[in-house]
């Protein structure tokens, strides 16, 4: 399939993917030296699983997110601005300063938002599956959740009741090997979360999270199906973060060895995709070095951005409680 | 007008909504049965896509309603019992609640959760709470405890068309009371109380059933020459601060009567609000009837003490008179 990929399609993956590496490179370093406060879970690593599995969607699809989730917004195609001021608790912030790293959602390109509780996720992005079937539209509803939260009683009920709905829903697990510290297979008496799926009567399928045409792949039929009416997927995308939980935690817990990084780190989706392009598929070195440079600078421009954007003002914390509350007084 | 009881009201609020906006639908457990009467002949009106089972999960069939809600549906959600919210407080406290303020008021969650309060009948402790309190502690959570179902059928049908969540606690000791309702339309506002009884000694704040309670205590009074105001705030959340403050300016001394437990009750929010906002109009010491800090025993002989009863009304009065 990937020889019929159009090749600004595979740059922009490319692109994409440096994004996301680039502005948590960016978001790690300003957080160490406490501009960004709170807690900040990176993706380092993940790239290929998010941006293979958000190219397979329109801009119109829904998609919602998890508390490791700066990559899916920009895996969907959000401007970095916003993304950037938001980490840096601004009032241009994506959402004005309200949520920060565990909370970003850019509604403008289908992103619902990252939610910080672990499983709470999915019922909400099986719901709009729900809303976009009853409404007649052919959208489809993807899910980003982790490992970890695979074990929770929603990722039962959300599966179940899309499922038997038929709701054209892609539950996407990034299985990165780890709920915070805890290994999934400590946790999960089965090898594959996917093999979970056939509890449901759904298809389940496993792909090397780190090959993002695989998943792009895999991903696409599922959205393929959804669309035509044949119900959810579970998609389980093997893949590893190679940063703490959270960044500057400051302790290693000692749940892994460095051995063990090194070794993921060989097959950084990055270096994967950019040998690909390179040997497989005509792209030059120097192109992609373009993007990397136009990336880095796009970055940059998004912390400078952020940097010269005022703190919300202190009266905005009792704003968007409510809507419209008294509209029908 | 129309004679109604308080669970005609609702299956009326609920028909007439449908029928004005093809967005809104119901969805829970066993409305397809129509279990309390409240979806009567709306399967058949508006089909099984609108009125639709759902598994027993209420953690994930609120968050389906959240998540339909977000990309413009307007579901309704029945709970049946009100302590079958509980397995879905992640959903409604995370996500429904605050939904609109985390992502900077980029898109809002308007669901409407409709949940029974059945007490008093011999259910125990796990199926007899009257949990609207405690959900009032959340912002980002509308909340109406209707007293009557002239009340019941306006408040639902504002709730429908609310653009942010609305919890509506339902007490079965009203499902066959009856009010003269009109043929037209109507809407009753949010966060607006109303004086049940206009009185002038003392000012007797009830939610929900307990506003029949507070009404015949002061039948009762008047007898004795006391003149009570009953005010019923119909919606918590918003709670007409405002109104409450009025009536004590006039009165001078308030009686607060609530189905919850007296910890955290919304009695505790509006006697604190009366003691900070309203101390140098009061004449004598506030005062809360509300349900004794333990759980919910089975047997009769324990049970029926624990509520709010006339008697505590009217004892409650006679303190603050005093």
């Amino acid at each position: 399939m990937q020889q019929n990929l159009p090749r600004e399609t595979l740059i922009e993956m490319y692109r994409r993917m440096m994004r996301i590496r680039l502005f948590e490179d960016c978001a790690e370093e300003v957080h160490r030296n406490g501009e960004i406060r709170g807690s900040l879970h990176t993706s380092h690593g993940q790239e290929a699983e998010i941006v293979g599995a958000c190219m397979a969607l329109r801009i119109d699809d829904y998609m919602v997110g998890n508390h490791r989730s700066h990559g899916h917004p920009i895996g969907k195609g959000a401007k970095l601005d916003a993304l950037m001021a938001e980490l840096l608790a601004r009032e241009t912030g994506v959402c004005r300063g309200k949520g920060g790293s565990m909370h970003l959602a850019d509604f403008s390109v289908g992103s619902l938002g990252e939610t910080s509780i672990v499983g709470s996720g999915l019922p909400v992005a099986a719901g709009a599956a729900l809303g976009a079937k009853m409404q007649g539209s052919d959208r489809v509803s993807l899910c980003f959740f982790g490992d970890g939260a695979s074990n929770e009683g929603t990722f039962h009920e959300a599966i179940n009741m899309a499922a038997n709905w038929q709701l054209p829903a892609i539950f996407l697990c990034e299985n990165n090997g780890y709920a915070v510290s805890t290994p999934i297979a400590t946790t999960a008496a089965v090898p594959n979360i996917a093999d979970r799926a056939p509890g449901y009567g759904i298809p389940g399928v496993v792909v090397d999270g780190q090959d993002i045409i695989a998943v792009y792949e895999v991903v696409s039929e599922a959205v393929r199906r959804a669309r035509a009416g044949e119900g959810p997927t579970l998609v389980e995308a093997k893949t590893y973060r190679y940063l703490d939980h959270a960044a500057n935690m400051g302790r290693d817990l000692g749940y892994r060895t460095a051995e063990e990084i090194d070794e993921w780190r060989k097959r950084d989706p990055l270096l994967l995709f950019s040998r690909r392009l390179i040997n497989e598929l005509g792209v030059s070195a120097d192109d992609l070095g373009k993007v990397d440079a136009e990336v880095a600078d796009e970055v940059s421009a998004s912390l400078e951005f952020a940097r010269s954007s005022p703190f919300p003002p202190s009266v905005d914390a009792f704003s968007d409680v409510y809507g419209d509350r008294l509209a029908n007084a | 007008m129309t004679s109604k009881t308080y669970l005609e009201a609702i299956r009326d609020a609920q028909y007439e909504e449908m029928k004005r906006d093809p967005v809104v639908f119901v969805m829970g457990e066993d409305v397809e049965s129509n279990m309390f009467g409240t979806f009567s002949g709306l399967q058949d009106e508006f089909g099984k896509d609108r009125v639709r089972n759902t598994p027993i999960c209420e953690s994930g069939m609120t968050g389906l309603a959240i998540g339909a809600a977000m990309v413009g549906m307007r579901p309704i959600v029945d709970y049946t019992m009100s302590p079958f919210l509980y397995p879905a407080v992640d959903q409604i406290f995370s996500m429904a609640a605050k939904t609109r303020y985390l992502y900077g008021g980029q898109g809002g969650v308007p669901m409407v959760m409709r949940s029974n309060m059945i007490y008093g009948n011999g259910n125990a402790a796990q199926h007899s709470d009257r949990p609207f309190s405690m959900f009032a502690t959340m912002p980002g959570l509308n909340i109406m405890v209707p007293s009557n179902a002239y009340d019941m059928k306006g408040l639902l049908k504002t709730a429908i068309r609310n653009n942010d969540p609305v919890m509506s606690f339902e007490d079965a000791a009203l499902w066959s009371s009856k009010s003269e309702i009109p043929d037209e339309e109507y809407l009753i506002p949010f966060g607006v109380a109303e004086v049940k009884r206009v009185g002038e000694d003392v000012t007797v704040f009830a939610v929900g059933a307990m506003v029949a309670l507070a009404l015949a205590a002061a039948e009762e009074l008047a007898r004795e020459g006391v003149s009570c105001e009953v005010i019923d705030p119909r919606t918590i959340s918003p709670l007409d601060r405002e109104g409450i403050l009025k009536s004590v300016r006039k009165t001078g001394r308030f009686v607060a009567v609530d189905s919850s437990f007296e910890m955290c009750s919304v009695a505790s929010e509006v006697c604190a609000l009366v003691a900070e906002q309203a101390f140098w109009d009061l004449r004598g010491p506030v005062r809360r009837v509300a349900t004794a800090n333990t759980h919910i025993p089975f047997a009769q002989s324990m049970e029926q003490q624990l509520y709010p009863s006339m008697e505590k009304v009217i004892d409650a009065v006679r303190y603050v008179l005093d």
